[in-house]
């Protein structure tokens, strides 16, 4: 199981919780499996989700791969000037 | 995508302050921008522009515009296509109002004529019926139940129920109990801030040439930070295939954010696929300030709790931002970045957008931080003034570091805020002394930083050259800084190096140049494209000495053998193995593409002394140094000219840049007589200290640099001028009206 | 509007041109002859980026009628430079990384070198008013000055 931090806007669409645990190996599993148990977070997944890993911000990488004990963070997708 | 686990270090081309391969063209002339370039048949465009805030469009009558002498074609909202995500037919609406305009100077229509002349006088002879609406441009006002509503049913399913449409968004990050925070400190100050909108003011007004055939095949040529955003953009709102539309990039005479976006694009492309010509639009100064991005105005609050020994023991922030006349997303940006540059155990920030009719925000250098750090820094400051601690200990022992949990959720990598403030603290400027009627401020800046979608070739060229395609829109000399890396990572001369910028037929797709993402993800793409190259050069030279690839290396520029069965084989350098390419499997290059994250956050800090005139409330800014690390500045001249650029433009949002609007929503200063930004006189040497912890995602260390150093001026001026003039002054911009009016308040 | 014939000289060349009576000299010379090097930022005489000399004297060509050149002498940036050599003030903008984006450049150039024809060695806070007209939003003027400067000191040893 991965522990996945929201931000706080999101906690209500999570049963109130900040930090939710699912069963996942990469971030596009992270994203699938909120989706499913909490239907109420796709809007915003569909808007744009980036994660911290460990620390490290990726935007859109669907394919990185989380270990149990990583650190994952979501993030509202950015844009920049 | 892995990471290079262990950062470059050593450096023969990266690091030295090489000449700008486009400095000979913008010194004589040479340099073509959007407005630089014509073609056979070109027509002009003209866009009517609303004179009202907010008003349904009853009608619209081209009938008699299209009858004048030389109009070859007149298109409205009606010309565009219906079908497109919600983000892009925003876009579009704010190309050419649909239904409503929403602001002073939306566009309406559209006329393009045998002149310029032509076009306008036509634009004079389109009848718009409007039916004037209430307007609102004040985002606290625009919150309120009672406002006139911008647009209705555009808020997001986080924003609770009950409060006006206007309001989009939503967002809360932190951790901790601020509550609890609070009442551990000894002292708590609780503080309003707004800002005004500020405009990106790049010195070259948006400009574009258009043309599609009856085949539907289309060339524009713009200037923009994004080519394939452009591409992007256009071929939905215009209903063409993306492949049918080759957008080149001009050079860009500025951007800042403001132009990653489309204005006048779509509108040249249904003129021209309307008129069958080429057309040309360039934008006057009024229009680019009416109506292209300025940056989100504010209002602010923030809530610090200090211990006497000046450890903050909670903070909160309430950010109310307004992009505009359409749903805007930089206040999570501002929500997230506020405390950034502290190790907090409770933080908590919340982010409100509201719609207000104002132009559509484009973003703004490091888009939304700006405005929340300075409403941190600010009352940090003051807590230091009235505990009697050193502003610069504080940031020292409440410094983010590596291992801390940011306020906005991930544990910091390797950052270099503590090294960023130990080099201000040691920096002769912190301790030289001030005279009466002046004040020192300074302020911690931060901005994200990001990587995204690039695609780089590099080719082999057989005299021994190297030649570097590359997809983003140079801005700050980032084409001698990719050349750079490649020489480095090639092990061959930056002269023998040659970047270009292609356009949307040429290359993959390149996200914009925005984030301050080019130097950092560019780079990392073109030291891959290198490395791809170096390992096809070495199988070719495997083939020619017979031996194992594996058993080749490149060192210094040149294959060698390496390993105890590799023979002896005196080395073969790039020009050689280039000269050969044909015979021993044809023309080499390598290649990259990847969608780059490990953009590493960046830290600056700024000092600045002011004087602040007492009889006028004008403020003389004396001194200014900034400090910010690069991870590794590759070009430290242009490292230097973003530092002391983006300073210049937080100096100018800290002391009169505006967007001032009259109370029907009429902006009232859209020139540089009336906005003003800095000029040569208002300033002093702006001093550039570079720092270089390196970004543990890239391979030689870069980080991002061009946004943070807008964010910290903002507060380092505040807090200047307010320990200046005795009272603190809490509303930007710091205007001698505004400072005047605290002093005689004061008394 | 009927247009009107001109007889000028654009950087030492003699050159003709029509134009509308209400046709600025920044469009003439932009449109007219080719010559995009002087940058339209503003229109309104307060960003510098047109700056041309007419007679020697330095003014916006975005302020100037194309018919107030009839028999003046016009220097633009193109002209700056002589057959293969950059002026000292176009070798040290680029020395000294004084330009970014370079919109601006063209007219702070003409403006500096106005400057400097009349006054060789100015005080920083002379050159700082001097080029209070021409405005540069990526460098925030200091590489600027330090390359003025730099030229200026170059051309008073040469």
């Amino acid at each position: 199981m991965v522990a996945v931090t929201l931000w706080g806007s999101l906690r209500p669409f999570a049963d109130g919780q900040t930090v939710v645990e699912v069963e996942a190996r990469t971030f596009k599993e992270v994203l699938d499996r909120l989706a499913e148990a909490y239907p109420g977070l796709r809007p915003q997944i569909e808007r744009g989700v980036s994660m911290a890993l460990d620390g490290k911000i990726y935007r859109e990488a669907w394919f990185a791969e989380i270990r149990p004990e990583s650190e994952v963070v979501l993030m509202p997708y950015m844009t920049g000037g | 995508m892995a990471f290079d686990t262990e950062p470059k270090r050593d450096f023969k081309v990266v690091g030295r302050r090489v000449a700008r391969p486009d400095g000979i063209d913008k010194v004589t002339g040479r340099a073509l921008y959007g407005a630089d370039m014509s073609a056979p048949g070109m027509l002009m465009g003209a866009i009517l522009r609303s004179p009202h805030a907010h008003a349904e469009i009853v009608s619209i009558d081209v009938t008699a515009a299209v009858a004048l002498d030389g109009v070859k074609a007149v298109v409205t909202g009606a010309d565009f296509a219906d079908a497109m995500d919600a983000a892009t037919a925003d876009v579009r609406d704010n190309c050419l109002a649909r239904g409503k305009v929403l602001y002073d100077g939306h566009a309406v229509a559209a006329v393009a004529a045998a002149s310029g002349a032509i076009a306008r006088a036509a634009l004079d002879l389109i009848k718009v019926e409007y039916r004037v609406l209430p307007s609102v441009t004040d985002v606290d006002l625009a919150m309120r139940a009672d406002a006139p509503v911008v647009q209705a049913g555009r808020a997001v399913e986080v924003v609770p129920v009950g409060l006006s449409e206007n309001v989009t968004d939503h967002c809360e990050f932190g951790h901790g109990d601020p509550e609890a925070g609070f009442a551990a400190a000894d002292l708590v100050i609780d503080r309003s801030f707004t800002t005004a909108a500020t405009h990106q003011g790049y010195i070259e007004p948006h400009a574009c040439l258009a043309s599609m055939g009856p085949d539907g095949k289309a060339d524009l040529w713009c200037t923009t930070q994004g080519q394939w955003a452009v591409r992007t953009a256009c071929s939905a709102i215009l209903g063409m295939r993306a492949s049918q539309l080759r957008v080149t990039a001009s050079e860009i005479g500025g951007g800042f954010g403001g132009k990653t976006t489309v204005f006048i694009e779509p509108v040249a492309l249904a003129l021209s696929r309307k008129a069958g010509r080429p057309v040309k639009i360039v934008m006057s100064r009024t229009e680019v300030f009416r109506a292209t991005g300025p940056t989100v105005a504010s209002s602010i609050d923030v809530k610090i709790g200090m211990t006497k020994e000046g450890r903050i023991t909670a903070g909160t922030a309430t950010l109310r931002y307004t992009g505009g006349a359409f749903p805007c997303g930089t206040v999570a940006m501002g929500a997230q970045a506020a405390f950034a540059a502290y190790d907090l155990a409770a933080v908590r920030t919340f982010g409100w957008n509201a719609l207000t009719n104002r132009p559509k925000e484009a973003a703004y250098r490091a888009p939304g931080a700006p405005q929340a750090i300075y409403a941190v820094e600010s009352v940090v400051d003051e807590l230091c003034q009235k505990l009697a601690l050193d502003p610069l200990e504080v940031r020292l022992l409440n410094a983010a570091r590596e291992g801390t949990r940011s306020s906005y959720g991930p544990t910091f990598e390797a950052i270099g805020l503590e090294a960023t403030l130990e080099a201000a603290k040691a920096h002769p400027h912190y301790a030289a002394p001030l005279a009466a009627g002046q004040g020192r401020g300074l302020s911690c800046g931060f901005w994200f930083n990001f990587g995204g979608n690039t695609s780089v070739s590099l080719t082999i060229n057989t005299d021994g050259t190297v030649g570097i395609t590359e997809g983003n829109p140079d801005i700050g000399g980032s084409r001698a800084a990719i050349s750079q890396m490649a020489a480095e990572e090639l092990g061959i001369p930056y002269e023998q190096v040659r970047t270009v910028i292609a356009d949307t037929s040429s290359l993959g797709h390149n996200d914009v140049t925005d984030g301050s993402r080019v130097t950092f993800a560019v780079g990392l793409a073109v030291i891959k494209a290198a490395r791809d190259a170096i390992a096809k050069m070495c199988a070719r030279v495997a083939r020619i000495w017979g031996i194992d690839p594996e058993a080749v290396e490149w060192v210094d520029g040149a294959a060698r053998p390496t390993g105890p069965n590799a023979g002896t084989f005196p080395p073969m350098t790039l020009a050689e193995i280039a000269a050969l390419s044909f015979k021993t499997g044809g023309p080499i290059a390598g290649h990259h593409e990847s969608n780059a994250d490990g953009a590493g956050v960046s830290f600056g800090v700024h000092l600045v002394d002011v004087e602040v005139d007492r009889e006028t409330g004008a403020t003389k800014v004396l001194r200014y140094t900034v400090f910010q690390d690069a991870g590794k500045a590759v070009q430290p001249d242009y490292v230097e000219g973003q530092m002391q650029g983006g300073a210049v433009q937080g100096i100018g949002w800290a002391l009169n840049e505006e967007y001032i609007h009259d109370a029907e929503g009429h902006l009232l200063n859209p020139g540089f007589l009336d906005y003003r930004v800095p000029v040569a006189s208002d300033l002093p040497p702006i001093e550039a200290v570079i720092l270089e912890i390196p970004n543990p995602g890239h391979p030689y260390g870069v980080r991002g640099v061009g946004e943070t150093p807008i964010v910290p001026p903002l507060a380092a001026i505040a807090n200047a001028v307010s320990r200046a003039a005795g009272v603190r002054l809490t509303a930007l911009p710091m205007s001698p009206p505004r400072v005047l009016k605290a002093l005689t308040a004061q008394g | 509007m009927k247009t009107v014939p001109v007889s000028t000289t654009i950087n030492g060349d003699a050159a003709e041109f029509i134009c509308a009576p209400d046709e600025t000299l920044l469009d003439v010379l932009r449109n007219r002859m080719g010559l995009t090097g002087a940058k339209e930022g503003c229109g309104t005489g307060d960003c510098g980026a047109c700056s041309v000399t007419l007679d020697g004297r330095l003014v916006c060509s975005c302020l100037v009628l194309g018919v107030e050149a009839e028999g003046a002498e016009i220097a633009t940036i193109e002209g700056l430079a002589t057959g293969d050599g950059l002026h000292p003030l176009q070798q040290a903008f680029i020395d000294h990384a004084a330009l970014q984006c370079g919109i601006c450049t063209p007219g702070i150039l003409v403006a500096a070198k106005a400057l400097l024809d009349k006054n060789p060695d100015p005080s920083e806070t002379e050159l700082r008013y001097w080029l209070a007209g021409n405005l540069c939003r990526c460098t925030g003027y200091d590489k600027i000055i330090r390359a003025v400067q730099a030229a200026a000191r170059q051309m008073r040893s040469a």
